[in-house]
C-alpha cells in the first residue's frame, strides 16, 4: 500500500458505509411500518362489524344500524361514471401529447396546465363541479355531476400516465413500422399501444382507487346524507363510502353506535383500493408477459 | 439499369450542413456499400431514399433523388407507399412484441392484405429468403423475443422483404451481432440480390469489401470517392480513401 494513503481510512469508509445503510433501512422499514399500522388500526377496530348484512342492507334506526350498500353501490356508479369520462378522454390526450403533437411551446404548455390541474385541490374541483355541472348545466345533485367532477380529477393522471407511457418506447418502434409503410395512425393502435397498455392500465386503476376516497369533489355535486333507496338513474343523487364515513362519524343521532360502522365503511374503502391496486399489479404482469420488451 | 438516381444531394440538421452536394446512382440488383467514420454523413444519406428524415424535426434537403424515374420528394409522392417499395433494416433488431408470424405478417396487414393464405404464403416465403425459415417453421405462434439476436435480424429483414420492396436499405446490420450470425447476414445479402436492391451502411470495411459490388466512402459530409468495390479497396484514386481503408484514422 502507497504511503500517502492514511491506513485509518479504508476502515472509517467502510463504518460510513455501514452507518448510512442503517439509516436508510431505518427510513424505508419505518414507512412500512406506518402504513402497516394504520391498515392494521383499520382491519382491527372494522373488521368485527363486517358480515353479509353490513355489506348488502340499507342503514336502519337513523345509521346506528344496519348496513352500507348503498354507499358502496354509490361509491361502483361513481367509479365506472368517472372512468367513462376520464379513460378515453385522458388516454386520447396522452396519445395526442406524445405522437401528434407538435413537440415545443404547445406541448409544453398544454403539460403544465396538466400539472397545475393536478395540483388543485380537490375541494376546488368539487367548486368548480357544483357551479358548472351541478347549476350552469343543470344536472343538479346528481351521479353524472358527481361523475364529471371526479372524472376532472382523474383527468390529469391519466394523461400523464398514457404520455409517459408511450414517450418511454422507443424510437426503433416506430420507425420499424413506418418503414414498413404503415401510417403513424397504425404505428400508435398495432405497435404502441399494446407496449404502452400495462403502464396505461395502471394509471387508469390507481387513478380510479384515487377517485373512489375521494370526498370533497362529489360534496356538493352528487353525495346524499342518507338515501332511503338506491339511485335509479344518472340523474339521482347517491350515497358514496367517503362520505358516508364522514358523516357517521361527525354526525347522526347517536355517535357511539356509529363508530363500529364507521370503521366498517373505513374498512370497505379501503379493501376497495386494495383490490384495484392488486388488479392494476395483475394486469400489468399480465401484459409484460405478453409484450415483454427483451 | 439504373435504380437509385441522387443528384446534387444537400442536407442540414438546423444549421449543420450534414451533407455536402452528393451525387451517386446505384445500380439495379446489386449491393452498394456507404463506408466511412462516424458521424461522416452515411446513415443520413442512407435514411434519405424512404424519407426517414422526415421524422426528424428541424431538417432540409436540396437536390433530387429518384427511384424507377420518380422523383421520391415530389408533393405527389406519399411516404407510406413509398416505404413500401424501399424497405429498411436498422441497426439493432427491432422485431415488434408480437409473435414471429406477426411479425413478418405485419407490413402485408397495414398495407391492407387481408387474404390469410396469401399472407401465409407471403410470410413462408420472406422466412425462407432470410435464411430463417427452418429454424422457426415450428413455433411461428412464439413470440419474436425467443428468437437470438442473430435471428431477430433476420427476422427484420424477412418482415422488410415480406412486402416484396424494390430496394433494402441496411443500416449497420449486422454491427449489433456476433460473428456467426455476421456472416450468415452477408451470405443473405448477396442471396436477397436477386429480388432487391441492396443499400448498406456499414462500419466494417471487411464486410463491405464481401458484399458489395460497388462502394461509396464518405467523409465529413462529402462523397469523397465512389465506384467499384474492388477498385476502391485496391486502388482507390484519393488519398483520404487510401488512408481510411488501410486505418490510418477514421
Amino acid at each position: 500500500m502507497e504511503e500517502y494513503i492514511s491506513p485509518s481510512y479504508g476502515k472509517r469508509k467502510k463504518l460510513m458505509q455501514a452507518a448510512a445503510f442503517i439509516c436508510f433501512r431505518i427510513f424505508s422499514y419505518t414507512i412500512a411500518l406506518t402504513l402497516f399500522f394504520i391498515l392494521g388500526f383499520i382491519i382491527v377496530k372494522g373488521i368485527g362489524v363486517i358480515n353479509w348484512d353490513f355489506l348488502t342492507k340499507m342503514p336502519e334506526n337513523g345509521m346506528t344500524e344496519g348496513g352500507i350498500m348503498p354507499a358502496i353501490i354509490g361509491t361502483l356508479y361513481l367509479m365506472a361514471g368517472s372512468a367513462v369520462f376520464s379513460f378515453p378522454i385522458g388516454v386520447i390526450s396522452g396519445i395526442y401529447m406524445s405522437e401528434y403533437a407538435p413537440n415545443g411551446r404547445i406541448v409544453k404548455f398544454i403539460r403544465t396546465m396538466t400539472n397545475n390541474l393536478a395540483g388543485i385541490p380537490s375541494i376546488v374541483f368539487g367548486l368548480f363541479g357544483m357551479a358548472f355541472f351541478v347549476n350552469r348545466l343543470g344536472f343538479g345533485d346528481s351521479i353524472l355531476a358527481g361523475s364529471l367532477t371526479l372524472g376532472l380529477l382523474a383527468l390529469p393522471v391519466v394523461i400523464r400516465t398514457t404520455e409517459e407511457a408511450f414517450r418511454d418506447i422507443p424510437k426503433s418502434f416506430r420507425e420499424g413500422s413506418l418503414a414498413l409503410g404503415a401510417t403513424k395512425f397504425q404505428t400508435v393502435m398495432k405497435v404502441l399501444l399494446p407496449i404502452a397498455m400495462p403502464r396505461v392500465m395502471t394509471g387508469l386503476i390507481l387513478s380510479l382507487g384515487r377517485v373512489s376516497g375521494e370526498t370533497a369533489p362529489i360534496l356538493f355535486t352528487c353525495a346524499a346524507y342518507f338515501l332511503p333507496k338506491l339511485p335509479s338513474g344518472i340523474f339521482d343523487q347517491c350515497m358514496a363510502l367517503p362520505y358516508h364515513l364522514y358523516v357517521v362519524a361527525t354526525s347522526g343521532t347517536d355517535i357511539e353506535a356509529q363508530m363500529p360502522i364507521a370503521y366498517g365503511t373505513a374498512f370497505v374503502l379501503i379493501m376497495i383500493v386494495l383490490i384495484m391496486n392488486i388488479a392494476a399489479n395483475t394486469i400489468r404482469k399480465h401484459y409484460e408477459k405478453k409484450t415483454s420488451l427483451k | 439499369m439504373t435504380k437509385i438516381d441522387a443528384r446534387n444531394i444537400d442536407f442540414y440538421y438546423g444549421n449543420f450542413h450534414a451533407l455536402k452536394n452528393i451525387s451517386l446512382s446505384v445500380p439495379a440488383n446489386e449491393v452498394v456499400a456507404f463506408i466511412g467514420p462516424s458521424g461522416c454523413g452515411k446513415s443520413t444519406f442512407l435514411r434519405l431514399f424512404n424519407r426517414m428524415n422526415d421524422l426528424i424535426p428541424d431538417t432540409r434537403m436540396t437536390g433530387t433523388i429518384m427511384i424507377d424515374g420518380q422523383d421520391i420528394y415530389d408533393r405527389a409522392v406519399d411516404t407510406d407507399t413509398l416505404r413500401r417499395n424501399v424497405g429498411m433494416v436498422f441497426q439493432r433488431p427491432n422485431p415488434f412484441p408480437k409473435s414471429i408470424f406477426d411479425n413478418v405478417a405485419y407490413g402485408l396487414k397495414v398495407n391492407g392484405v387481408k387474404d390469410k393464405s396469401f399472407i401465409a404464403e407471403r410470410v413462408e416465403h420472406a422466412l425462407k429468403s432470410a435464411a430463417l425459415w427452418e429454424e422457426v417453421k415450428n413455433k411461428l405462434k412464439e413470440s419474436a423475443y425467443s428468437l437470438s439476436g442473430g435471428q431477430q435480424q433476420r427476422l427484420c429483414i424477412a418482415r422488410a422483404m415480406a412486402v416484396r420492396p424494390s430496394v433494402l436499405l441496411m443500416d449497420e446490420p449486422a454491427s449489433a451481432l456476433d460473428p456467426i450470425a455476421t456472416a450468415k447476414i452477408e451470405e443473405l445479402i448477396c442471396e436477397l440480390t436477386k429480388e432487391t436492391t441492396i443499400v448498406i451502411v456499414t462500419h466494417s470495411m471487411q464486410q463491405a469489401a464481401r458484399v458489395s459490388h460497388k462502394t461509396a466512402f464518405f467523409y465529413m459530409g462529402e462523397m469523397v470517392e465512389f465506384g467499384d468495390t474492388k477498385k476502391i479497396f485496391t486502388n482507390p484514386e484519393k488519398e483520404a480513401t487510401q488512408n481510411y481503408i488501410t486505418g490510418r484514422f477514421g
